[in-house]
């Protein structure tokens, strides 16, 4: 086993082992912590299959976070006060089961992705971070100004979505919920990396005109590994907006984006883990710098300048040392 | 719509945009001569804002305030430079995303931490306040018009500076060949500096003139640095006729969608529901150009660089 490897191991089993003991010494804000840092790591690995393993530095990754959100707020919030979404050619009533939202997320962010992509991809570079971030902008600004669901204020959610033989107000079953979803998708994740399609991925990242002389088109195989992307960032999204049960525009926020490249370069880019530790690492930054000083951003934009200029490869980076990113 | 309002309008359009000419003007030159994508150009916007307000608030002159702004912005440009951006002209973009984003959340914390949560204010001139007639009946805010002016000035002096002055040269010749023009004797690394800081005075400049219209706080640089992104993408990034062009259409499409949409509506929708689409659709109105553009001109109006 590689250094890589037992490192991942025991961030996963940190993962099961401390809200396994936070729900045994009853600290449910603990167990919230984790559920947060679990999410929002599945969003980063979404986003990590588009810029690790396909080179493509998504700077709107948020606009999926928050479609995921909104599939979550507009199903519920129709269910919640028994207004049909539409009533032809049959009556849509919403819908309070997670199953239900997820798919609906899913779609969504994936059909936005596939139409934003279609656009994006014919450009590179720069071009590509600056308008899949004006993209972003747009939903933002969208939501904002849609009073029908909200508006600025966005979206309240009374009670959290069901789960079929869950109850997903518990906070460690809900937990659970997201760690599953997490795992298994970092299972797919590791799957497509080694698949023909992620092979072929990463070698256009690496010589697209080599990949174009073997017959295959970089273009096709970018768009579908940003929908794949985008598709489990809408669903971290549905999760995220469940677990505060309320949606608002800030989900779309460019903010949001720049975080979510912060986990997985904190982390290690293009490795495996790397938006999980990432996403681990702020959530624990966030809370412990948080409590110690109301201006705890400086300190995280002082650590994250010093990662970006003097250790390059992040956390796993640094333990994996010469290993390479990509086995 | 009354034709005098259009043409209200229509002037807000222009203020807007080369408002957000000296925007993109900055960041455009700072691409185009090293390749740098500089996120925290919207915070020294801010620093240009905050300096005006507190300068004009001290001494209650505003053309203090203003050499203030083009001060404070251009000395913290420089000082970035000097520290953080020069270690990052080699590296890929992504690095230069990371490591200005974390410049803005220094800079954002550390205007919080100095000056509070609270806006601050910066008044209109007396000289400039008030409305001026113009041709055709119109009235329209002095201090606008006189933005308007400043902001093309400002346009046609830095067309000078580049293409006629010893400066001007060296900076195109640093874009067309870096190596060649160090191997000629100039000193590249002291005309980047001067680049960005000069980049920095423009957005500082920007931050003080409409510190005056709007409220002076921290993050206030950040909607006007994406659209400031939005101008030199539909522009072609590096191209400084290609910052007006774009901040000019970007300024007149923002202010007249969000006018003549929600009419438009109405023509077939009722009220309430033409006004809520109307302005939702106004809001997106700048990035559906973008889009436009791009799938027509990939590398924006006046781009060679991809």
């Amino acid at each position: 086993m590689s250094r890589e490897s037992l490192f991942n191991a025991a961030v996963l089993l940190g993962l099961i082992a401390f809200p396994l003991w936070a729900w045994s010494v009853d600290e449910p804000f603990m167990i919230t912590l984790a559920t947060k840092a679990a999410i929002l790591a599945l969003a980063g690995v979404g986003l990590n299959i588009a810029l690790g393993l396909g080179g493509l530095v998504s700077f709107g990754h948020a606009t999926f976070f928050g479609i995921g959100g909104y599939a979550m707020g507009v199903l519920a919030s129709h269910a919640q006060v028994f207004d049909p979404i539409f009533t032809q050619p049959f009556v849509f009533e919403g819908s309070k089961s997670m199953p239900v939202i997820w798919l609906f997320a899913i779609v969504f962010s994936g059909l936005a992705a596939l139409a934003i992509g279609a656009v994006s991809l014919r450009t590179s570079g720069v071009y590509f971070i600056m308008i899949t971030l004006a993209f972003g902008q747009m939903f933002y600004y969208f939501t904002i100004s849609w009073p029908a669901y909200g508006g600025e204020d966005g979206l309240s959610i009374y009670v959290r979505n069901g789960f079929p033989g869950l109850n997903t107000l518990d906070p460690i079953q809900f937990y659970a919920i997201c760690f599953t979803i997490l795992a298994l998708v970092l299972l797919f994740n590791a799957r497509l990396a080694r698949s023909a399609f992620g092979l072929a991925l990463n070698a256009a990242r690496q010589s697209p005109m080599r990949v174009e002389t073997v017959g295959l088109n970089p273009y096709r195989l970018r768009l579908v590994a940003f929908v794949i992307s985008g598709m489990i960032t809408g669903l971290a999204g549905a999760l995220f907006a469940d677990l505060n049960r309320f949606v608002t525009p800030s989900m779309f926020s460019w903010h949001l984006s720049g975080e979510l490249i912060v986990f997985i370069i904190i982390g290690g880019t293009a490795r495996l883990l790397g938006p999980v530790v990432g996403a681990v690492v702020f959530v624990g930054l966030e809370q412990v710098l948080g409590g110690l000083s109301d201006y705890w951003h400086i300190y995280l934009g002082l650590l994250l300048l010093f990662i970006v200029l003097f250790a390059r490869g992040g956390i796993i980076g640094g333990i994996a040392g010469r290993e390479a990113a990509h086995e | 719509m009354s034709l005098i309002l259009f043409a209200e309008q229509v002037l807000n359009g222009l203020q807007y945009g080369v408002m957000l000419f000296l925007m993109a003007a900055g960041l455009t030159l700072v691409f185009g001569v090293m390749g740098l994508i500089n996120l925290a150009h919207g915070s020294l916007f801010m620093v240009g804002a905050f300096a005006a307000a507190a300068v004009a608030g001290a001494t209650g002159s505003f053309a203090l305030a203003l050499i203030a702004a083009l001060a404070a912005a251009a000395a913290a440009g420089a000082l970035v430079e000097l520290l953080v951006i020069r270690r990052l002209y080699d590296r890929d973009h992504l690095d230069q995303v990371l490591a200005t984003f974390a410049l803005i959340l220094i800079f954002s914390e550390g205007t919080r931490w100095i000056f509070g949560s609270f806006p601050l204010y910066l008044n209109i001139p007396s000289a400039l306040s008030g409305p001026i007639a113009l041709p055709g009946g119109i009235q329209y805010p002095l201090y606008r018009l006189t933005l308007i002016g400043i902001g093309l000035a400002v346009a046609v002096g830095l067309w000078a500076l580049i293409a006629k002055t010893r400066l001007g040269i060296q900076i195109q010749a640093g874009e067309a060949d870096r190596e060649m023009i160090a191997a000629l004797g100039v000193d590249i690394s002291k005309l980047y500096t001067i680049v960005f800081a000069l980049g920095a005075a423009l957005a500082g400049l920007a931050g003080a003139l409409v510190g005056a219209i709007q409220s002076v706080q921290v993050g206030m640089g950040e909607p006007v640095l994406i659209v400031a992104f939005v101008v030199i993408v539909i522009g072609g990034i590096g191209s400084i006729k290609g910052a007006l062009v774009g901040a000019i259409l970007v300024g007149l499409t923002d202010t007249l969608g969000g006018v003549l949409l929600p009419e438009l509506f109405k023509l077939f929708l009722d009220n309430s529901a033409a006004s809520s689409v109307g302005s939702a659709l106004a809001s997106m109105l700048i990035y559906i150009l973008m889009a436009a553009v791009l799938i027509w001109k990939p590398t924006g109006l006046f781009g060679a660089r991809a």
